[in-house]
């Protein structure tokens, strides 16, 4: 038993934080903020010149066959400049449902594209009404002859406004919140009937409201089965949940880091505020905190990718004990930053609240602390 | 032991309601309260003179300099009213802080001058404490005011200064002498913001906000009129101001007012096709804050009460203070819980109800401000330190 990277792997962390320290630091980072479409295309070519957008594709696409646990590698590195570019609703979201979707006409033709930084996707899951069930779904798909007609509205879609081509679920059968009937459909964002609002979110990242009018999807289009989409969607859930859990840690251990650094030097009564102790055991506690986040982050990897050894509950019961603890962890660890930071983190010019922000959305993705409680606790607890 | 409202009581209940409900403006106060402009202070002005007018701009105030001259129970009304309508509270630093200042320390000439235009709101005044180096060290400040003829010189910086943006006038500690004790040697200041040296810059907040300011000082002539009390004295007058600050901090009315928000928001908030508010988790996590409210509106009640007997404001304004906060801060971060996904956009040119944007941006502008909750008004940590010196006596 290890836990240390590969070689590979320490070479892809050194590469993703050359390039933070490098080229990503906040003042750029507030640069990039401000291009009109809120995320840099040099930094996304920078990408895919290094290999990253190649990593979990497979070989016969351009890929680099990599694993879920790589992705974790470059996104706890990424986590620790907050980076903006839509890495997760392309590559993770977006790129892993075409990857896990069978449909190999749109595997050749979109995963290459992905690769070399030409195409950018986004995954519309989620409806106003539904929160964290994905199966609450209203926007309906009818089939016409070989297209289906695509109406309804879909909310907060990550990286909605830039992409390319978005993955949408619909529901094809059933009733509003059955896991029957959904179906994930892939279409170009240039189809007529679709009006995109885009909005920035707090923390940085790009998204955006998708009204679709009589949208015509072609049934070669399909990804994964028809009505059998919620098996599809709950596969790639759980990399977008471990990949922003890595990102989390970054985040996490960057603002401890700084929060300490800036305890040692800010001097009040006298002394630093680092000699109180009412502040040392708080900032111990958040190491702690930082600490089992990573143990969980490292079970739900080492849980979730060995089908053979864990049974499926316990491969889903470590992934929600997972956001449980990184959740609970990244409250705590966002908030004592800016409380011990004083007036300074309440300060937009200053980074703390930023991270704080990454780690509220990071949170909220595919459910908060309670949501994912519930279903460990659903799982764990049967009579 | 007695809490029952007696007949008049009920019928100033009565007539609070019926001024409320017909001299509040609820649809202005809905657009302007979300954003800090000029728009914001004129409203919050106008409501403030209709209090005045009505004799109920200043209930802690003694009736000789116009106070309300409410009982107790009669305050704890009001408030309850306010909080049931979700009216926010007048601004304090007039009322609140300098006023009580003045007319306890200051002369008469002072009290004159300053008083009626502090109950009238048409003066605005801002609070001129933290500086750079001194946040929760506060007696550490720097910013000095030497004594030149008939004025005092004032050089420096004060910074978290909220709303000096409005501000007519800044009440400010500044260092007069250097003495051994560091609390020695500060006196207590009125400057006129429009004094030629004064200049403010904004700050903006992680809310994206502008509500704080730094305040800098070069070379400003102050007349030494509006010196508050003796020179070298004013850490005594801060102080007495700082416990002022801290009997209102306990927000209950508004804590109570949000939570009815946070309430109505759960009820309309869907998941899976069912009401958030019908979820038990969620309901626990309403009620661990609702009980704490409700105790805390009694340990308020009761310091109130205590007070009117004559027992003067001590370290329970610091027990008031942290929990206060730690519920505001306890409603918004479930408020930001509530909206999920949405409370992250900032906002655009959507309808604002699509993403329930009367309510889901703001949730995430409270949960932001909020975090300075327990910093601001003698940081958290700072007040627990107060409690165990001055109540458990180690």
């Amino acid at each position: 038993m290890n836990f240390k990277l590969s070689e590979e792997q320490s070479m892809l962390k050194e590469s993703v934080s050359r390039f933070i320290r490098e080229r990503y630091d906040f003042d750029m980072r507030k640069e990039v903020m401000k291009l009109s479409e809120g995320y840099s295309r040099d930094c996304w070519a920078t990408f895919a010149e290094l290999g990253w957008l190649s990593i979990p594709f497979a070989d016969e696409y351009g890929g680099l066959d990599g694993t879920i646990e790589d992705v974790a590698v470059v996104m706890e590195e990424m986590g620790r400049g907050i980076i903006v570019e839509p890495y997760i609703p392309t590559v993770v979201m977006f790129g892993q449902l075409l990857s896990l979707s069978r449909n190999e006409l749109l595997k050749s033709e979109y995963i290459p594209k992905i690769i070399d930084g030409s195409c950018l996707g986004a995954f519309a899951f989620l409806e106003r009404q539904a929160r964290y069930e994905v199966t609450d779904i209203k926007t309906t798909g009818t089939l016409q002859g070989d297209h289906y007609r695509v109406n309804g509205e879909k909310a907060v879609v990550f990286n909605g406004g830039n992409a390319d081509v978005i993955a949408i679920t619909v529901r094809t059968g059933g009733q509003q919140c059955d896991r029957h009937g959904v179906t994930v459909l892939l279409v170009q964002s240039d189809t007529p009937g679709i009006e995109t609002t885009s909005y920035q979110m707090m923390d940085g990242q790009m998204a955006a409201n998708m009204v679709f009018k009589d949208v015509l999807i072609p049934h070669s289009n399909v990804l994964g089965t028809v009505d059998a989409g919620t098996e599809l969607v709950e596969a790639v859930i759980p990399l977008v949940i471990l990949a922003s859990s890595a990102e989390a840690l970054g985040v996490m251990t960057v603002l401890n880091e700084l929060t300490v650094n800036y305890a040692k030097t800010r001097s009040q009564f006298g002394t630093p505020i680092s000699s109180f102790q009412v502040l040392q055991h708080r900032m111990v506690d958040n190491f702690m905190a930082v600490e089992q986040s990573r143990s969980m982050l490292y079970r739900g990897l080492c849980t979730y990718a060995d089908e053979e050894a864990y049974d499926q509950n316990e491969r889903l019961r470590s992934l929600h004990a997972m956001k449980v603890v990184i959740a609970k962890s990244a409250k705590t660890v966002g908030e004592e930053a800016v409380q011990i930071h004083g007036g300074m983190g309440m300060t937009d010019d200053l980074n703390i609240g930023h991270y704080l922000k990454r780690l509220i959305s990071i949170t909220t993705l595919f459910g908060d602390a309670d949501f994912h409680q519930k279903r460990f606790n659903e799982l764990s607890y049967k009579t | 032991m007695d809490v029952k409202f007696t007949r008049e009581d009920l019928m100033f209940r009565d007539e609070v309601r019926a001024f409320f409900e017909e001299e509040y403006d609820f649809d202005l106060a809905k657009q302007v309260l979300n954003d800090k402009s000029d728009d914001y202070k004129s409203a919050i002005v106008a409501w403030q003179k209709k209090l005045h007018k009505k004799g109920w701009i200043a209930p802690a105030w003694p009736t000789e300099y116009g106070g309300s001259g409410w009982t107790v129970t009669q305050r704890y009304i009001f408030e309850s009213e306010r909080g049931r309508l979700g009216i926010p509270d007048a601004i304090p630093f007039g009322l609140k802080m300098v006023g009580p200042v003045i007319y306890t320390f200051g002369n008469q000439q002072q009290k004159e001058r300053f008083l009626p235009r502090i109950l009238s709101s048409d003066d605005w005044w801002c609070q001129g404490y933290s500086e750079p180096g001194a946040g929760s060290d506060l007696a550490s400040l720097q910013t000095s005011a030497e004594l030149v003829g008939e004025d005092y010189i004032v050089n420096g910086q004060k910074v978290w200064t909220t709303f000096a943006q409005f501000a007519d006038w800044i009440f400010c500690l500044v260092r007069t002498s250097k003495e051994i004790r560091k609390q020695q040697g500060i006196s207590f200041l009125l400057i006129d913001m429009n004094s030629p040296g004064v200049t403010v810059k904004p700050i903006i907040t992680i809310d994206g906000k502008h509500s704080l300011n730094e305040v800098l000082f070069d070379d400003v002539k102050v007349p030494i009129e509006n010196l508050i009390g003796e020179q070298d004295k004013g850490w005594t007058y801060a102080k007495a101001l700082l416990i002022h600050e801290r009997a209102g901090i306990a927000e209950v009315a508004d804590s109570r007012s949000s939570l009815n928000s946070l309430k109505a928001q759960a009820a309309a908030e869907t998941s899976g096709g069912a009401a958030i508010i019908e979820d038990p988790v969620f309901q626990m996590r309403l009620s661990d804050i609702e009980t704490e409210l409700m105790a805390l509106e009694y340990t308020e009640l009761r310091a109130l009460a205590s007070m009117a007997d004559g027992g003067m404001p001590g370290p329970e304004s610091s027990f008031l203070k942290i929990k206060g906060t730690e519920i505001r801060q306890a409603i918004s971060e479930l408020a930001l819980q509530l909206v999920g996904y949405y409370g992250g956009a900032l906002d655009s040119n959507l309808d604002p109800g699509v993403l329930g944007h009367d309510f889901a941006s703001q949730a995430r502008v409270n949960y932001m401000y909020g975090r300075a909750a327990s910093i601001y008004g003698g940081s958290n940590e700072v007040q627990r330190n107060v409690i165990a010196k001055m109540v458990l006596g180690v």
